[in-house]
């Protein structure tokens, strides 16, 4: 993580305020763009750091691609600002940006070879025949090519395909890249190292990366900071870790992860603790959220891995009137997934309840079966309150 | 703006070479034609009369526009002659448009259902022919279906005939050569509608209970009827005006209206009359050729 | 599209061979006459080559097969010039005013009867009292062509990854310089084919020649037709054999190159 993303997280956990900020690299002001009738991105504004590496993530459709062309120079906004350090770049062509972008299908030129691939935008880049060379090595030997400088991209496996695509984008040295999708055509092994490649990449060069992905755990485990969007806005912009823990909607929670959610109303508020009473659930203890939620119909939300479950009801101390959430049900379903399992409860009240827990012994001795009664509990501050 | 307008505006500048040429090459002529059928046959050089000269001025014009008339096209109407020979030109173009589509069917057929590799080369084969010089193919059957040729030695042997039949200069050997030179220009839009019917469909249709033979007449060939169109189009059209075909296999007593205009232009050197032929049978084809043009844009959007 | 392509029956296969054997076996068979050395067709007097040296002696005909040979490679790259420009427009133009009449313009000469276009250019031609002969011919077949290379330039071009100009335009490259740079080298074979194309079928024209052609300057085709109406000659076989094994050999080059270099360009995507 960088530092500026760590402290305003750090920042916003302590309700502290942040007196520095430094000036965005990319500043996105109320930008929208329609297709026809259909608003692709909608007065959408987002400020991204330099050294950053910030990912859209959202449902296909959402408009993140849309987004990402606008800043590439591909789509021009309908209204609204895009400030590259300040200066404006929404009318520069993308053949004048300092921006370069890494295509989902790397587009490679299929007539020339990796190094005159790699070196291809060197040509307007005002260097000489030297530099160029040099530069070329350069690339080549970051992206651990060495030796495969002559081949051309139908000579060369899918990884090797991405690393040129990657080389050929940073050979400009630009101050944005831009990657649409960059490991949605790896396998699983593959896309699990180059992930691992790109962070340490980013990290060495300093540069600001922007990613727009629609799978989770690459956003999670990339990025500093993820944009999540739907329908062309933005729904929250956060670190990985406030994404998850502290999602700003209940579709955000829902999207995000795996997530229980449980109807109810707020009957008290006092001091920072909030008295909920769910649909036939009961009482339920939790948190008031950092924005506090106007009007009493909520949803309480607690992710799977947070609650844990116990056979023989709650030992005497963790119960009701110490504060604990409990509900009482009967296993419904197993998922064994090898590392843990996901347990689904019939509740008694109705609803159910998906928990999960880690096998973490190697010979099955304790795990829960069907039909068997359980109670599932949980601390009110692993619970997030959401407006329904 | 996009990415797609940043190339437009250059790309649209390359318009205007070709354009320009069409205009000068293309359009500007069938003016003439026009004009010539307006005019009368002159025993001079050009063989025509009026013709537009700027030395006479202003008056020099009205009097030459003054001097075209509608005579050409009065004999033409008059005159069996020309009528019975486009007459005999559509008769002709789609009797040979549908021997196209009954011989043509089945080999675009065969084709849209060889294992993919061979798909290219068997296209390839069907183009082969069509790149080979026209004329050196109905040379070809000439060849053969002369009195003395390969087919009569063939049938004679086969005691199929007893003396030689008659095969050139009769319309069988004018249909045959038709349909051989066209037959490329059917399959091929045939098979690539073909090529694109889901076998899926063919399954589903067996699973519910229909014959491999009604599966065919049920959905294949209505779904393959823009193919069909569109090879019907591009057989029919161009055969209408055909002259080498019928000049050199067909009879002498009828003839199609482009053996007739050739016969007016070079022979008879009566160009006027020759242009109002092109005028009329232009306009019998402006409706076919109207439909073509709608049907290709079609083809060309769907990409 | 097609997943798996069904079996083939055995009327398929029937119907494929007999097809493929209507097409070729009168090419085939001119190709075997051309090397009878009896002059009648009835009779087979053996293999020789007498009626190629006939050919080579023959002054009127090799004349006319130079014109021919001058239009065609004249037509061709002119045809092939202009015909590629209006692909490009018509690909990457988007919509302009005068788009309909041009493509119009341009796909009609593919059918129009080529009597009515044969006649119209050589009106043209007396109204501006131009000299026939190989010019206006080369005119004719340009005007002629221009179509075949358009179509088959045109659909190369829409079936070209947008992404690959895009991404030279992301490199620096300006629209103009992206084209040139990666658009035009990778249509290459497409604008060869369709010159081939283009070459092929000004050679074998008879009707449109025989109209804009001069006094005294006569084109292959048209000397072979005014022997052929005459009846079949044993020289004529020899000429055919010759131009139709020259056209075979450019054709197969042709699909070489063109299979090398689009199988290049689909591999070079990922997966």
């Amino acid at each position: 993580m960088t530092n500026s993303a760590d402290t305003i997280d750090k920042a916003a956990a302590e309700d502290t305020v942040v007196v520095a900020y430094p000036a965005p690299l990319l500043r996105i002001d109320t930008v929208t763009r329609r297709f026809g009738a259909h608003i692709a991105v909608d007065g959408l504004s987002l400020d991204i750091q330099a050294g950053e590496f910030f990912a859209l993530l959202g449902p296909s459709g959402c408009g993140k691609t849309t987004l990402l062309r606008m800043l590439a120079g591909f789509e021009t906004p309908d209204e609204g600002r895009i400030a590259l350090n300040g200066e404006d770049i929404a009318a520069v062509p993308p053949h004048r940006r300092p921006v370069n972008m890494m295509f989902q299908n790397y587009a490679l030129f299929p007539h020339l070879n990796v190094r005159d691939n790699i070196g291809f935008g060197l040509k307007t880049a005002g260097l000489t025949r030297a530099g160029i060379d040099e530069r070329v090595a350069e690339m080549v030997a970051l992206v651990k090519l060495d030796g495969l400088e002559k081949r051309k991209p139908d000579q060369l496996s899918g990884g090797q395909r991405q690393r040129v695509a990657l080389a050929r984008a940073l050979a400009r040295h630009p101050q944005l890249l831009l990657l649409d999708e960059p490991l949605a055509a790896l396998d699983k092994k593959l896309r699990e190292e180059t992930q691992a490649e790109l962070m340490a990449l980013q990290r060495q060069l300093g540069l600001t990366f922007v990613i727009v992905t629609h799978d989770q755990d690459e956003a999670m485990s990339m990025a500093d900071r993820i944009g999540v969007m739907k329908d062309g806005r933005l729904q929250q912009v956060a670190t990985p870790r406030r994404l998850y823990e502290a999602p700003a909607s209940r579709w955000v929670a829902e999207f995000v992860g795996d997530i229980n959610m449980i109807e109810g109303d707020i009957r008290v508020r006092d001091a920072h603790r909030l008295t909920i009473e769910g649909r036939g659930v009961g009482t339920l203890f939790a948190v008031e959220p950092r924005e506090a939620v106007s009007g009493d119909e909520v949803c309480l939300a607690i992710r799977p891995e947070k609650i844990r479950l116990s056979r023989r009801g709650l030992a005497p101390g963790l119960n009701h009137s110490g504060g604990m959430n409990s509900v009482e049900g009967v296993v419904s379903d197993v998922g064994y997934l090898g590392g843990r399992s996901i347990y689904r409860l019939k509740l008694d009240y109705g609803g159910m309840l998906r928990v999960a827990l880690a096998n973490t012994a190697r010979l099955d001795v304790d795990s829960y079966g069907i039909d068997e009664r359980v109670t599932a509990w949980f601390t009110p501050d692993d619970c997030v309150v959401l407006p329904r | 703006m996009s990415a797609k307008s940043l190339f437009s505006a250059p790309a649209r500048r390359m318009a205007i070479a070709p354009y320009v040429w069409m205009v000068l090459f293309f359009l500007l002529p069938f003016g003439f034609v026009v004009k010539i059928s307006l005019s009368q046959t002159v025993l001079a050089q050009p063989p025509y009369l009026p013709v537009f000269d700027l030395s006479g001025g202003m008056a020099g014009l009205r009097d030459a526009f003054a001097a075209l008339s509608l005579d050409n096209f009065r004999a033409l109407l008059a005159d069996h002659l020309y009528v019975a020979s486009y007459l005999r030109s559509v008769v002709v173009a789609f009797t040979s448009t549908v021997l196209l589509l009954v011989v043509g069917y089945p080999i675009a057929y065969g084709m849209a259902r060889l294992p993919r590799r061979w798909q290219g080369v068997a296209m390839m084969l069907v183009i082969v022919p069509f790149w080979t010089s026209f004329l050196i193919r109905i040379y070809a059957w000439m060849n053969i279906l002369q009195h003395d040729g390969l087919l009569n030695q063939v049938l004679l042997a086969l005691h199929v005939v007893s003396a030689p039949v008659v095969w050139l200069s009769t319309d069988s050997a004018m249909y045959l050569g038709i349909v051989y030179s066209y037959l490329p220009f059917m399959i091929l839009p045939l098979y690539a509608t073909l090529a694109k019917l889901d076998p899926m469909l063919l399954e589903a249709a067996a699973d519910l209970g229909v014959s491999r033979a009604n599966a065919f007449w049920m959905v294949t060939v209505p779904l393959s009827w823009r193919g069909m169109f569109a090879g019907a189009l591009l057989c029919f059209i161009p055969i209408v005006g055909e002259f080498v075909i019928p000049d050199l296999l067909a009879g002498s007593d009828a003839m199609m209206i482009g053996q007739t205009l050739w016969l007016e232009f070079f022979t008879n050197k009566d160009w006027p009359l020759a242009s109002a032929l092109a005028v009329v049978l232009l306009g019998l084809l402006l409706v076919p050729l109207l439909v073509y043009d709608r049907v290709q844009r079609r083809q060309l959007e769907h990409r | 599209m097609a997943t798996h392509p069904l079996r083939l029956s055995r009327f398929n296969i029937v119907s494929l061979a007999l097809g493929f054997a209507f097409l070729y076996l009168p090419i085939v068979i001119l190709m075997i006459y051309s090397f009878n050395a009896s002059e009648l067709v009835t009779v087979w007097g053996g293999w020789s080559a007498r009626w190629y040296v006939a050919f080579f002696n023959d002054g009127a005909m090799l004349d006319a097969a130079r014109m021919s040979a001058g239009v065609a490679v004249v037509s061709a790259t002119l045809a092939t010039l202009l015909g590629t420009l209006a692909a490009v427009a018509l690909t990457r133009g988007g919509g302009f005013r005068g788009r309909t009449l041009m493509s119009g313009m341009l796909y009609a000469p593919l059918v129009l009867p080529e009597v009515i276009t044969g006649l119209s250019l050589l009106l043209l031609f007396v109204a501006v009292d131009a000299g026939r002969g190989f010019w206006t011919v080369t005119i004719a077949h340009t005007t002629l062509t221009m179509c075949f290379v358009t179509v088959i330039v045109q659909s190369r071009l829409a079936a070209l990854d947008r992404s690959l100009e895009e991404a030279a335009m992301d490199l620096g490259r300006d629209p103009f310089r992206a084209f040139t740079a990666v658009t035009l080298p990778l249509i290459w074979p497409a604008v060869a084919a369709g010159w081939m194309l283009a070459f092929t079928l000004s050679l074998d024209d008879l009707v449109i020649a025989s109209f804009t052609t001069g006094p005294g300057s006569a084109t292959l085709p048209i000397r072979i037709y005014s022997e052929v109406r005459r009846g079949v000659k044993p020289e004529i076989n020899a000429i055919c054999t010759l131009i139709v094994g020259f056209i075979a050999m450019l054709i197969v080059l042709a699909s070489l190159a063109t299979k090398l270099s689009s199988s290049r360009a689909e591999s070079a995507a990922p997966l």
